[in-house]
């Protein structure tokens, strides 16, 4: 199995602690009064999205996560959760909704979305960095009011609530960026 | 820019402070035959060309500016300072940057007790010049101004106790332990006596030192003297203990001077000895500067000496929340 250095225990690396998957959240070097080096780090683990604390020594090393990455597509959601067909082989994957987290507020049917394998079976989804999605329900637009900086919460075709500025109107196409949850830009469908 | 300028003014007046006090500013090559002595340092190889028959020298960039700047001493300098970076390889972090600027200086004649009176009025002067009289990182302050009351000064052992209840010489790997996890770490492999103090100190200890004034920690164990004298203990139940200190603020620690060791034989043993346990931890030894070695049996003058994390001290003045805000760049490879 691979091995990461205490080094390489950066924010956003994946490795296996507890014999469980999961992803660096915070990495936090020490090095008191000359001794050795330390790397503490948080870790949210894909299974049980609880966050788990570790101390590794400079001199340790920890496992990567044997995960692969497969670009899918979103095909609907039921009692079960998600379903998502990978777009090369067309293998029918399906995760629960706790597994997706917040990815689920911004899924919509036929999205590209990247799964993560773990084991040969799905542990969580990424969703694009960009979404266009359908405004479903938000206060009438105030006709002239650009002024910068105000905003009125607005909820979309996927159930997820935005901030959106006093001038986009229910009905219209906003781009909302994944990683942040913000309001980017209306768009024209 | 701001905050270029900053650095800049704070830089010249470091300067000038050291030149009013009589100091002459120096400056030693950052490639080095060997890097230092200390078995948590990692220090960055460099290769030159021009060896003998066309094969490649190598060396190091220093991890400190130590060695050359004691054999300038021993060759009868006086007073020195010098204001340049070094390079500590996999050190990265909040805190950390393998690239960092680095105030070391030396003053024959003075011990630690001395060297920290020195240090407190630099961190004054720059505190009430540059900052109101007042450090601080991330909603942590210190008063550290003119007017600010004397820096206190407590043991290694006192400021363990204070913060751990433990004796970290006399208690039980297992009292360390069911502190440290207390204190909410988890370590993933056992620790030894000496880790399980290191971590003590670095989450436990250290980010409660320095909360209001700063404070000096002094007489480290004698485990940890590094390149400073040890003395026998004070009285009858203390232990020996190094000459060495350490000034913290806002829980950040910003320097750690030594009353220096001049026997070049005990020398000679602590370089074998950090070799040794660099071995143990898997890691190559460093080569023995005999250049120093020999400069040290020439003679070096009584002295105290300190490196002081100007990266970091330019932080607590510019009420920064990272390094990189007071570095116009940071070592980016990727």
């Amino acid at each position: 199995m691979a091995m990461l250095s205490h080094t390489e225990l950066r924010k956003g690396v994946k490795l296996e602690i507890n014999g469980e998957p999961g992803i660096i959240v915070s990495s936090d070097f020490v090095k008191p009064g000359k001794g050795q080096a330390f790397t503490r780090i948080k870790v949210r683990s894909f299974l049980t999205g609880n966050t788990l604390e570790r101390t590794v020594k400079s001199n340790e090393k920890m496992p990567k996560a044997d995960v692969e990455e497969r670009n899918c597509q979103f095909l609907y959601r039921d009692s079960e959760g998600f379903h998502f067909m990978d777009s090369v082989s067309y293998d029918q994957l399906a995760l629960s909704e706790e597994a997706l987290g917040d990815a689920a507020k911004w899924m919509e049917e036929n999205m590209e979305a990247r799964l993560l394998m773990w084991k040969g079976r799905p542990i969580s989804v990424e969703p694009p960095n960009f979404v266009e999605l359908e405004i479903t329900n938000c206060e009438p637009g105030v006709k002239g009011d650009t002024a910068q900086g105000a905003t009125k919460p607005a909820t979309l075709s996927t159930g997820a609530t935005v901030n959106v500025p006093l001038f986009v109107n229910e009905g219209e196409w906003v781009r909302i960026d994944t990683r942040t949850g913000d309001y980017m830009e209306r768009v024209k469908r | 820019m701001e905050t270029l300028r900053k650095r800049a003014a704070i830089l010249k007046r470091i300067r000038d402070f050291f030149e009013e006090r009589g100091s002459l500013e120096v400056s030693t090559p950052a490639i080095v035959r060997s890097p230092g002595v200390d078995a948590h340092l990692d220090a960055i190889a460099v290769q030159l060309s021009g060896g003998p028959a066309g094969t490649p020298q190598n060396g190091w960039l220093r991890t400190s500016p130590e060695y050359h700047m004691k054999r300038l001493l021993a060759a009868g300098s006086g007073a020195i300072h010098q204001l340049a970076p070094a390079w500590r390889d996999g050190e990265k972090g909040e805190l950390h940057e393998p690239e960092f600027t680095l105030l070391e200086w030396y003053r024959p004649g003075a011990d630690d007790s001395a060297l920290m009176d020195e240090t407190e009025a630099l961190v004054r002067d720059l505190a009430s010049n540059f900052a109101d009289g007042v450090l601080s990182h991330q909603g942590t302050t210190c008063q550290a101004g003119q007017g600010a009351p004397a820096f206190e000064r407590i043991t290694f052992r006192e400021a363990f106790e204070r913060h751990t209840g433990l004796d970290p010489i006399n208690d039980s790997t297992g009292r360390l332990g069911i502190a440290l996890r207390a204190g909410g770490v988890r370590v993933q492999r056992p620790a030894s006596r000496e880790q399980l103090v290191d971590l003590l100190l670095a989450f436990v200890v250290q980010p409660r030192l320095g909360e209001q004034h700063p404070c000096f920690v002094t007489d480290w164990p004698v485990d940890r003297a590094a390149l400073a004298r040890v003395r026998p203990g004070r009285d009858a139940d203390q232990a020996a203990s190094a000459a060495r200190f350490e000034l913290y603020a806002c829980g950040i620690e910003l320097c750690n001077g030594y009353f220096e060791l001049s026997c070049a034989e005990e020398q000679r043993a602590r370089i074998e000895s950090e070799n040794k346990r660099r071995e143990d931890l898997g890691k190559a030894p460093y080569p023995v500067d005999e250049d120093f070695l020999a400069a040290l049996s020439s003679g070096l003058p009584d002295c105290a000496g300190n490196a002081l994390g100007i990266d970091r001290l330019l932080m607590l003045l510019n009420h920064s929340e990272s390094l990189r805000e007071v570095r116009s760049f940071l070592v980016d490879l990727s």
